[in-house]
């Protein structure tokens, strides 16, 4: 049985030839690439990147063992240290002179620990003593100091995204000093210290760089959070897709925290892992491999038992879109007794994150109508992630295709519609027709007529022209679905028109008359529309009345009973003189 | 005039009840075969024979002149008989006799009788009879099923079983208008709150597979029913008439407010089961409940009804299991029924205080089933209290009449003897009757009047001025 894997490495991992004594291989993280130097660089160097086109091969001079080498952004520039006083520097920009210039630290008696490129022609060094911040001006073949300080280094990591330099001071080396760069400045940031678990005496150096890892995460994470490994050993960290994962070196697995995920049983700010233990899914790589880690969802999904925590953890992940909707389908397939209340506390989950998108969306909407000079903050329009599953996605990959599976009990079906519609309900989302067009389609299915009206009655299924449509046409099956018809229509205040042209194709001519009076229709109504359904009933006397009626109408309106020839009723004048003579027509007024 | 010369006013009361099958002794000398159930049973065989022969006769005589509507009831001076065939060939008399005035005559002669023939209304009876038979039906099954089941002893041992209770607990003299209808009433609540109690009621059905049906009512009113229209309207009346007055009526001695305020209890007291064991803890406890019978596509189911109880809220559930059912409804139901109690009192706040409802009317609507009534006070065991005169209720009652004559919407306005006005309105299935008591107004006024009750209280629905 293979153990499920939820770690991968990427689809194309960097392949390079493994490091020996006549070949070097050292990485940069900034870039990505591997660089794979033979012989100092003499019979050429191979760079690799995660994309074919930032691979270069080159040859140099062999000068000495190169110690670290790095590209500028863009790959203009490419530093190498040989030397613990020195860096050389190589133009990669066409037309720019090619041959190597040096730089040597400005600080007596320092020793560069290494260098990062911030910029595509700025640098930092990095020495015992200090940092120094340089502008690199590859058409001169020279650099200009920009700024430096003076601080005792350890060691350092460098987290490129954000351009922050963290250097490890004092004795311990527990007291971190950040720096950070942009556009030819550099900032002190204020520093921190970590807590040693044992403080040794005499000082000496305890905290490596190993034990450190930097990483940019979405939202602010003010105070450190403490993740219980249980386990020891050396560890590396990463951060993939906002979750911290700990690769244990000895038992060649990881572990995977989620700081956001609140454990009620642990105090705050403590983890326990979200997943067990599980080792990356391996890879056959013919020489070494180097590549990103991304978090595989699907077999996440069987790991955490608890769907409530799944969906919480599902929806902090990157493309977590389609996983949860398979999940939602699968919770309703399984049919277990007793998920209603786990369907319950998914669907509210999505709902909540449904909802905040929604509001930020309102929010946006009225900032911009309200126009862009009031709110000095521009309003950045809310990013759609793919946590925000919508009744459509609900509608089209999960509900239904569920409501027409087979073998699944329709009090079960039922059920979880309402669910959903509670949960949209209870986060005061509007639900979607579609919806309630799958709710009635599943109750006439089974000849739940009595369910259907008692969700009417009680206005579950909210008011909307199309909705009374749809009640119309059960009519047949239902006859009370008429009434529950001409009620919402009422309701929704707009739809007199549509309750006349109701009342007419019953027949109740004289309702529809009344109808159209009492909410001060009368005059504007088409004569012609009444006369025909009046005439046939067959009924003459109906028809009379509803004849005489429109002729007073005609005399309130215009002086005169006669008809308009506009409003061509010309027959049912004929038909009116052929029933009762021409004497019964109302004549025009003498007054 | 001594005081012991007042007259005496007597109302209608049942005379006697029967079931008969004329199939079953149709030769000479076989006829006491025919007779299932007799009440009074003291009555002389000779005479029950009598009694059955005559309706029997009846029935066959006016079937020659329309032979698919058999005769209803049969007016005569002193009593009225209703006729009811429920299943083939088996036929349900009711005999009441009609409500009389006793003035007492001077000089020792005996009382003069004065019987008041046109006070009581077919309608009314006829479908007291009507619910005679559905309510034996919901705890039995048909009389067909009996018959299979252990032939004519049975039934006639189920008949005497049911009715002899049942009977007594009829109160002819209070049945009006409501008994036609055979309504239910709805609680109002919000969207939110019914969702909330779905949710309940579908978690509930799921957990615990015994549960076939469930209904939420509250406060003697209908929330939620999963049984189709026709089981719940009687299991309804069962409920409301019978079963919660009965449990509720020591808890309410001395409150006989119309709008029964909710019984102040405190949370922590959960539900108990009206129907079953009275206390789960006791070992010897009865878990019995009671039978009913339920319509089917294909037939009838027979299940249990399970009553359980949370202050004003109940839910009836249907077969057999206790425990697992108290510990998973008892909580969360006692959490419903305040979050409902809370929308009770809204709802109260808005339509105002205590007081006499403004307006005095019955409604009901065909298609659903839903009754509303500002006339009627509390219902119980014993006795339906209206706030308006019988005569009144019996002009409703002809009102109602002429509404089933015709199948048009129909509006008449009645100007009664008392200053009041009785108006009565029928839109597509919907019913109306509004008694108005103003001294001096005018057709035109009382008009008005209704059309301003129907914005108020009818707004939401469709119904035609």
């Amino acid at each position: 049985m293979g153990e499920e894997h939820y770690l991968e490495l990427c689809e194309s991992p960097v392949q390079f030839e493994h490091a020996s004594n006549v070949n070097n291989v050292f990485f940069d993280e900034a870039n990505k690439q591997v660089f794979a130097v033979r012989s100092g660089g003499a019979t050429g160097v191979v760079v690799k990147g995660p994309e074919d086109k930032s691979s270069v091969a080159f040859r140099m001079d062999d000068k000495g063992e190169v110690k670290c080498i790095k590209f500028s952004i863009g790959n203009k520039i490419l530093a190498v240290q040989r030397t613990s006083k020195s860096v050389d520097f190589i133009n990669f920009i066409p037309d720019y002179p090619h041959t190597e210039f040096t730089q040597e630290c400005k600080t007596k008696n320092a020793s560069v620990l290494g260098f990062c490129w911030t910029n595509w022609n700025e640098i930092v060094f990095i020495t015992d003593q200090g940092i120094e911040f340089y502008q690199v001006f590859p058409d001169k073949r020279s650099l200009k100091l920009l700024k430096s300080q003076s601080i005792n280094v350890n060691w350092y990591q460098y987290c490129p995204e954000t351009a922050v330099i963290l250097l490890s001071t004092t004795v311990q080396g527990n007291i971190l000093q950040p720096f950070a760069f942009r556009n030819g400045t550099m900032s002190k940031m204020s520093k921190f210290e970590i807590e040693l678990p044992v403080v040794p005496k005499p000082a000496k150096l305890s905290l490596s760089e190993r034990d450190i890892a930097m990483a940019t995460m979405e939202g602010a994470c003010k105070k450190s959070h403490v993740l219980k490994l249980n386990t020891t050993g050396k560890f590396a960290l990463n951060i993939v897709d906002n979750l911290v994962v700990v690769h244990h070196q000895s038992s060649q697995t990881s572990l995977i925290f989620d700081i956001k995920l609140k454990d009620p049983d642990c105090a705050v700010n403590t983890h326990q892992p979200v997943l067990p233990a599980r080792s990356i899914h391996p890879y056959r790589i013919p020489l070494s491999g180097v590549g990103d880690r991304s978090v595989k969802l699907p077999p996440t999904v069987n790991l955490l038992q608890d769907k409530g925590k799944l969906m919480d953890f599902l929806l902090r992940r990157r493309d977590c879109k389609m996983v949860i909707l398979s999940v939602c389908s699968q919770i309703l397939e399984g049919g277990e007794k007793g998920s209603l209340p786990v369907v319950a506390t998914v669907f509210d989950k999505l709902n909540q994150v449904y909802k905040e998108y929604l509001e930020a969306e309102q929010t946006y909407t009225v900032a911009m109508e309200s126009g862009p000079s009031r709110g000095s903050a521009a309003q950045k329009r809310p990013v759609r992630t793919q946590a925000v599953i919508d009744q459509s996605d609900m509608y089209t990959h999960v509900l239904s295709s569920f409501t027409e599976r087979k073998g699944v009990s329709h009090k079960f079906i039922i059920a979880v519609l309402m669910e959903y519609i509670r949960s949209l309900n209870q986060f005061q989302i509007t639900v979607q027709h579609y919806l309630y067009e799958l709710v009635i389609k599943t109750l006439v299915q089974h000849n739940l007529f009595y369910m259907l009206h008692q969700f009417l009655q009680y206005h579950v299924l909210s008011d909307s022209k199309p909705l009374a449509c749809l009640l119309l046409s059960l009519e047949s099956t239902y006859p009370p679905a008429h009434q529950l018809s001409l009620d919402m229509l009422k309701r929704l205040s707009t739809a007199n028109d549509e309750i006349v042209e109701v009342l007419l194709s019953k027949q109740q001519v004289l309702g529809a008359l009344r109808f159209i009076r009492s909410v001060g229709g009368h005059d504007n109504v088409s004569a012609r529309k009444f006369l025909d359904a009046a005439q046939q009933t067959g009924d003459q006397m109906l028809f009379y009345t509803v004849f005489r009626s429109f002729q007073q109408r005609n005399q309130r309106l215009r002086g005169s009973p006669n008809f308009n020839p506009g409003e061509h009723c010309e027959e049912h004048v004929v038909h009116f003189k052929q029933l009762f003579g021409d004497q019964a027509l109302m004549k025009p007024s003498t007054v | 005039m001594a005081s012991g010369m007042q007259e005496k006013q007597y109302t209608p009361s049942l005379l006697s009840f029967f079931v008969y099958n004329p199939t079953f002794g149709p030769r000479e000398g076989e006829e006491e075969k025919k007779i299932l159930f007799y009440h009074p049973s003291d009555v002389e065989k000779n005479e029950k024979i009598r009694n059955v022969g005559l309706c029997e006769a009846i029935v066959q005589f006016t079937r020659t002149f329309c032979p698919t509507k058999p005769a209803k009831s049969l007016h005569t001076q002193k009593n009225r008989q209703f006729f009811f065939e429920p299943e083939d060939n088996f036929w349900i008399v009711m005999v009441v006799r009609n409500p009389m005035i006793e003035k007492p005559n001077k000089d020792g002669k005996p009382p003069t009788v004065e019987y008041q023939e046109e006070e009581i209304l077919d309608t009314v009876y006829g479908a007291v009879v009507r619910e005679c038979y559905s309510m034996y039906k919901l705890f039995n099954g048909t009389f067909g099923r009996a018959m299979e089941a252990g032939g004519v002893e049975l039934l006639i041992q189920k008949l005497e079983k049911f009715f002899y209770r049942y009977l007594q607990t009829l109160h002819l003299q209070s049945c009006d208008l409501l008994d036609v209808f055979g309504g239910i009433s709805f609680f109002p609540l919000d969207k939110m709150t019914y969702l909330k109690i779905q949710s309940f009621v579908n978690r509930v059905e799921e957990s615990l597979d015994l549960i076939k049906y469930t209904a939420f009512l509250y406060n003697d009113q209908l929330i939620w029913s999963g049984l189709e229209q026709d089981d719940m309207r009687i299991l309804y009346k069962y409920l409301t008439t019978s079963l919660f007055p009965r449990h509720s009526e020591p808890e309410l001695a001395g409150r006989d407010s119309p709008l029964r305020p909710e019984v102040a209890g405190n949370l922590l007291h959960y539900g108990r089961f009206l129907t079953g064991p009275t206390n789960l803890k006791d070992p010897e406890a009865k878990f019995r409940f009671p039978k009913i019978f339920v319509s089917t596509d294909d037939g009838y189911e027979e299940l249990h009804l399970i009553v359980y109880k949370v202050r004003q809220t109940s839910v009836e559930l249907t077969r057999d299991f206790c425990e697992q059912l108290d510990g998973l409804v008892g909580p969360q139901l006692t959490l419903l029924a305040s979050d409902i109690c809370e929308q009770f009192t809204i709802n109260r706040r808005i339509s105002g205080p205590d007081k006499e409802p403004q307006f005095k009317f019955i409604y009901f609507n065909h298609m659903n089933l839903a009754e509303k009534s500002t006339i009627h006070m509390r219902k119980t065991a014993s006795v339906c209290l209206t706030s308006v005169h019988p005569d009144l209720m019996k002009i409703l009652g002809d009102i109602n009449c002429d509404f089933a004559r015709v199948d048009e919407d129909e509006e008449i306005i009645v100007k009664a003897m008392t200053d009041y006005w009785v108006v009565g309105k029928k839109s597509d299935q919907r019913e109306l009757y509004v008694i108005l008591n103003q001294k001096n107004a005018n057709l035109i006024e009382v008009n008005e009047e209704v059309k301003r009750l129907c914005a108020t209280q009818f707004n939401n629905i469709f119904f035609l001025d």
